[in-house]
């Protein structure tokens, strides 16, 4: 339960996707996790997703505007890929292991569901963006993740007016629209 | 066309680029048209699943890069050490549980297979045939439970003699007449030892090497002649399967054993020895091998190594031909009188053993 206020900055920066405080958390955590999962009959690559995984749950953490993080970053990140290492050892099969413990661990079980759905989401998302095809998938990127200006992108894209992008534009939104709800709704 | 400026206005809505009179008016719009206002709700939350995917997708970069960059840096290595300790080392991390799993199992499999072998193989000598009598490293401490023992009488062996080998024999003829094997008496003198530990000098009187027998005579004055001899030495051939029995020296106690006569015919045929199956021991050569009725019929002189529980024994009727010869070259020895008949049949073994036992001596040879 220490509050560390050289912590909250790097959560912080974590949040506005700062690289230096990225490159902080990911260097003085890994070690420790690659430590544990290679203990754990796992490899670097294992190693690499589960962190990487656990990252994205403290990014979503630090993100809501609930945060309160109660414990030390540290803590944080290797009680989520115990978690995520144990389940992946479950799905492998291998029940009998059991996975040495060196360090104090915290309950992530409600953050973890949490980063589940967002993950199935993302999954559903990326399904129907990949399924749309280009140039729909670069036009609505664009526009709403990029921001620009419907006369930006026609020229961008090389439509002879904005009017024209805007309405190619509704077309594709549609057609995402209805690729993402078919599964998400299904998936609700 | 409509749907286009629909859509165009719920973006510019959702995104803030209203004005506030327009802003009102579009809300006015939500509250009065439900269906319109059910779009929006929808837009907005599919709006907010594309940032969520573009955040998600912007953080995994990031990471990427991150972990690349550290790698490149060598904070962060393959091997969770500063860089130079090498693949093995992982390995040896990824499989060091399964690795001492396989070698306690591979451990207990050699420790288990060794101790079957050591319990259930013969012992593979490079002759086929063991001679049954102790060698000298078993005869070492023999030696010196033999002076601790006996220190009430002086011990009959020589101070410096050197022990050569020991077996057993027994009495064929009450004065003092034993009868062993030739291979026994590896060294020049003898030393026969009763059941009871005590001891009697022994001259060797007669070694026929061919048919593996010997004859001693104790010459001691401790000796006191036996009045007869319970058991008889048996001139004619037994059956197959008769049940036999034997008493024998493989230590310093006598030890009994039981078997049956396997075959009419030794090693390799040997028609001047029977096959029996009984468990004997180095030390039990020159024992006597008894049927149930307590008659003599061989003497217990070797094992086949490679197969257990197959002994040979020199046929009782040997020892009358070597008596004879005995006779023959030793004036001395005229009186010898090999009994015939066993007194002991149709007794219990217990007895039939209480009473042989005593005739049933241990020889030590030496030099």
């Amino acid at each position: 339960m220490k509050f560390d206020s050289n912590e909250q900055i790097l959560l912080k920066g974590l949040a506005n996707n700062d690289t230096k405080a990225i490159d902080t958390i990911y260097k003085d955590n890994f070690k420790m996790v690659q430590a544990f999962i290679l203990h754990n009959n796992g490899t670097y690559d294992d190693a690499r997703d589960i962190f990487q995984e656990a990252m994205i749950t403290l990014y979503e953490k630090a993100k809501s505007e609930s945060f309160v993080l109660t414990c030390q970053i540290r803590t944080y990140l290797y009680s989520v890929c115990r978690r995520l290492w144990l389940k992946r050892l479950q799905q492998l099969g291998r029940f009998g292991l059991q996975v040495e413990n060196f360090d104090e661990t915290v309950p992530v079980e409600e953050d973890l569901e949490m980063h589940e759905k967002r993950n199935a989401e993302f999954a559903i998302m990326d399904r129907a963006l990949g399924s749309l095809g280009e140039p729909c998938k670069s036009l609505l990127e664009a526009y709403y993740l990029q921001k620009k200006d419907m006369s930006e992108i026609a020229a961008a894209f090389g439509y002879t007016n904005a009017d024209n992008a805007k309405n190619q534009k509704y077309k594709c939104l549609m057609r995402l629209k209805k690729l993402f709800f078919a599964q998400y709704n299904i998936g609700d | 066309m409509e749907d286009i400026l629909l859509q165009e206005v719920m973006d510019r809505y959702l995104s803030g680029e209203m004005s506030a009179e327009e802003k009102a008016h579009f809300e006015q719009l939500r509250k009065n048209t439900p269906e319109i206002d059910q779009m929006v709700v929808e837009h907005k939350l599919f709006l907010q699943h594309m940032e969520l995917f573009a955040t998600r997708n912007t953080l995994k970069n990031a990471l990427h890069d991150s972990h690349n960059r550290l790698t490149r840096k060598g904070e962060i290595s393959e091997t969770g050490m500063p860089a130079h300790s090498g693949k093995l080392v992982q390995l040896w991390h990824r499989y060091r549980r399964i690795t001492a799993i396989a070698a306690s199992i591979a451990g207990v499999t050699a420790l288990t297979i060794s101790l079957l072998f050591a319990l259930f193989s013969p012992h593979v000598n490079k002759s086929q045939l063991q001679q049954l009598s102790r060698d000298i490293e078993q005869l070492k401490w023999k030696q010196n439970d033999q002076g601790r023992t006996i220190n009430e009488f002086v011990p009959k062996t020589p101070k410096d003699a050197k022990l050569a080998s020991g077996g057993t024999a027994f009495l064929i003829d009450p004065k003092g007449y034993l009868v062993t094997n030739a291979h026994v008496l590896k060294g020049s003198k003898t030393i026969v030892v009763n059941n009871k530990g005590q001891e009697f000098k022994a001259r060797i009187a007669l070694v026929d090497q061919t048919k593996d027998l010997a004859i001693l005579k104790i010459e001691d004055s401790d000796f006191k002649p036996f009045a007869a001899l319970p058991y008889g030495i048996r001139k004619s051939g037994i059956d197959l399967g008769e049940e036999i029995f034997t008493l024998g020296y493989p230590r310093n106690d006598i030890v009994y054993n039981m078997g049956y006569l396997s075959a009419r015919t030794g090693f390799e045929g040997d028609t001047a020895t029977y096959q029996i199956s009984l468990s004997a021991n180095p030390g039990n050569s020159g024992g006597p091998v008894f049927n149930k009725n307590g008659e003599v019929i061989g003497v217990l002189s070797t094992r086949q190594t490679q197969a257990e529980g197959v002994v040979f024994a020199v046929k009782s009727k040997s020892i009358y031909q070597l008596v004879d010869e005995l006779k023959k070259n030793d004036s001395t020895s005229q009186r010898i009188k090999v009994p015939l008949n066993s007194n002991i049949k149709g007794e219990e073994r217990k007895e039939q053993i209480a009473r042989v036992e005593n005739c049933v001596f241990l020889v030590n040879a030496y030099n």
